[in-house]
């Protein structure tokens, strides 16, 4: 079981081992870990600590995409809780009602996603582009155009304080990952929603109510996007309703992709995906670390992501079986010739159909 | 009445439009002048010319997220080419337009033999197009032509003082070639056949890898022919510049009645999606009193809008199919 999981993961381990053997040549000091100051600090917990809003926004969108949806507006979703969080701990609202509210600011969001995507049938892409236009004018009418500053020190705890000397920010990933992976895992949900993923109507027929699980994976995807909308308020200590998140669904779908997960829904990892948004990150710190000139960050970063995704890519595996498969069917042939001893039958034929996908 | 149900949301784009702008006019009687009209045409010129490559991309039922670096590319590589070198600002354009055809053909070409979504291969496009330009230069950098004066200078003074711009008429020039592209070539008939279902297509005998790679070579070319004319207009390339525009012209296509799934929809919805989008931010200009941010709230309403009525029109005809049928 955990030798089987490991498998899936590990194109993205050997992925994320190669880069930070990578920057490594460059940056030699890129292992080091320090404990000063009662936290620890180096390059690899810069990049886990920076990771952090991606990493949060691909466990929901991870569970999106398993249905075959895609969220597009968890960064502007990002930039209203964080404005909403911002302006309710600015009018004296305590930290916990601000966390609570901007939490359902989030879960509501997912909610309207949902129902459109489910109840109404709009494609998952246009409802979720509605929320991402129109949200950035929210979250601007909440900070009414401006930097809405704090300086509640609880609130700003999220996203720069520590717990045990690991950074907050990385806490909150790792247990909302291993939270929704839990509950995907040992109850039947992962597998519902796989099921979902991969044929709807097909689900429905089955008895599972796809309708209220779509819903539930945006408001999941709201969720999470609201910690990480938290995570980037706290860390600057205001809430920007213009840069919030800007562009950074694109990275969460990146992360979630370039965790093995198929566009096309069915089978998922939230794990994969959560290493995938580190494999970003890594590429993001460590071409700064390794000394190129911030011009080349794009280029480098978008070369690398499409090496990763064309070694990936379902095609090349395809060719790769049939090669195999070609091989196997030659050797099968010379072995007819021989004695007929062998089992004859073993060598399934292969459709034409099945190889050229 | 025997209009054809597909025509629907093309007309409904076309009313709210119309509709929209009767509402301004009432209020702003100046809204109706030459001038807003040119202005309005002047402002969106980029933004129209790219949505007409957008809308070909989803009329086949894919999506190009590269197209708003690939502008702010253009614009860079001009300003640079011409900065550093004698070259004919027109010979520059040829250039340029060979580069970003090219580049949407390389799309293409990885969204098919590697089978890989257009989404994410075209989001590496942006990274890609967003990252040339910022090697290029990371400063924006004025044009100084006298080429380009020309080409700035360039309109044709309607009754009542308005200007139509070159590039406003270039960008009409393209919505007229994109829809006869789209409407009457071959290539067009295999865009929608592929927006209807790859097998389909490919039972219909549409070149379904040669289309594909056309479709975005296409909207490459658009995307460079847009970056031409929004260098025009700003006078300067800035890598930063656009930002985002990929999904304004998405959504100024699904405004226009295209539906997003492929396979049906009209070059000319975009260019009223386009002008519907444009006539918002000019009434927020002429109110005064509005903030800017309603811009996007009040296109994000629309874009729900036309989506609700395109669902219930699709609604409406299947019945009317199956009605037929019983």
């Amino acid at each position: 079981m955990i030798g089987r999981s490991l498998l899936r993961l590990l194109p993205q381990i050997v992925s994320l081992l190669a880069l930070i053997g990578l920057v490594s040549v460059f940056f030699p000091t890129f292992l080091q870990i320090d404990f000063s100051d009662g936290r620890l600090v180096g390059p690899m917990i810069d990049i886990v600590k920076r990771g952090a809003p991606v990493a949060l926004l691909a466990v929901g969108m991870t569970l999106v995409i398993a249905t075959r949806g895609i969220d597009l507006s968890v960064g502007t979703v990002m930039a209203i809780c964080g404005a909403a969080a911002a302006w309710a701990v600015s009018s004296g609202y305590g930290t916990v009602p601000s966390l609570i509210l901007a939490l359902l600011v989030g879960l509501a969001a997912g909610l309207w996603n949902g129902i459109l995507v489910s109840v109404i049938g709009i494609q998952p892409i246009v409802a979720t582009l509605i929320l991402m236009t129109a949200g950035r004018g929210i979250a601007q009418l909440i900070t009414e155009g401006r930097i809405l500053t704090f300086s509640d020190p609880d609130f700003a705890t999220i996203g720069s304080g520590t717990l045990f000397g690991v950074p907050f920010p990385v806490v909150l990933w790792l247990l909302t990952g291993i939270g929704f992976a839990l509950m995907m895992r040992w109850t039947a949900l992962g597998l519902l929603i796989e099921s979902v993923g991969i044929n709807r109507r097909a689900s429905a027929l089955i008895g599972i109510n796809a309708r209220v699980l779509l819903i539930a994976v945006y408001m999941a995807s709201g969720l999470c996007a609201a910690i990480a909308g938290l995570v980037v308020t706290a860390d600057i200590r205001g809430a920007d309703a213009n840069n919030a998140g800007l562009w950074l669904e694109l990275d969460a779908i990146l992360a979630v992709v370039i965790g093995g997960n198929s566009l096309l829904g069915g089978r998922f990892s939230i794990t994969a995906s959560i290493l995938g948004a580190m494999i970003i990150q890594t590429i993001d710190t460590g071409i700064l670390l390794a000394g190129f000139p911030s011009e080349y960050n794009l280029v480098i970063k978008a070369v690398l992501v499409l090496t990763i995704l064309v070694v990936q890519s379902p095609n090349l595996s395809a060719q790769w079986l049939w090669a195999r498969q070609a091989l196997a069917r030659r050797r099968a042939l010379r072995d007819e010739a021989a004695p007929q001893s062998g089992p004859r039958m073993t060598e399934r034929p292969v459709p034409e159909s099945e190889v050229s996908r | 009445m025997t209009i054809n149900t597909r025509l629907y949301p093309l007309l409904a784009t076309i009313a709210i439009f119309v509709i929209a702008y009767a509402l301004s006019y009432t209020q702003f009687p100046a809204m109706l002048s030459t001038r807003v009209v040119g202005n309005l045409l002047t402002d969106n010129a980029y933004l129209g010319i790219v949505a007409v490559g957008m809308t070909i991309v989803i009329l086949s039922g894919g999506i190009d997220l590269s197209v708003g670096s690939v502008i702010a590319f253009s614009g860079v590589f001009i300003a640079v080419v011409l900065r550093e070198t004698s070259l004919h600002p027109l010979m520059v354009f040829a250039l340029l337009l060979v580069l970003s055809t090219a580049f949407g053909a390389a799309m293409g070409g990885i969204i098919h033999w590697l089978a890989m979504p257009s989404f994410i291969v075209t989001l590496a496009g942006m990274f890609l197009a967003r990252g040339a330009a910022y090697m290029l230069t990371i400063d924006s950098v004025p044009i100084a032509h006298p080429f380009y004066d020309l080409l700035q200078g360039a309109y044709w003074l309607m009754p009542g003082k308005g200007r139509l711009t070159l590039i406003g008429v270039a960008m009409l020039l393209t919505v007229a070639v994109g829809a006869l592209i789209a409407h009457r070539t071959r290539f067009g008939a295999s865009v929608f056949a592929l927006g209807g279902g790859e097998q389909a297509a490919r039972l219909m005998g549409a070149k379904v890898g040669r289309t594909t790679v056309m479709i975005y070579a296409f909207s490459g070319f658009m995307a460079g022919l847009s970056g031409i004319v929004f260098s025009i207009y700003t006078g300067s390339g800035y890598p930063l510049a656009t930002v985002g525009t990929e999904l304004t012209a998405i959504a100024a296509v699904v405004i226009g009645g295209t539906i997003l799934t492929g396979g049906a929809g009209y070059v000319v919805g975009t260019l009223f999606g386009v002008l519907t989008m444009g006539l918002i931010q000019t009434y927020i200009v002429f109110d005064g009193s509005l903030s800017s941010w309603w811009t996007k709230i009040v296109i994000g309403l629309l874009l729900l809008l036309f989506i609700l009525l395109q669902k219930g029109l699709l609604r409406l005809s299947q019945s009317r199919i199956s009605a037929g049928h019983a």
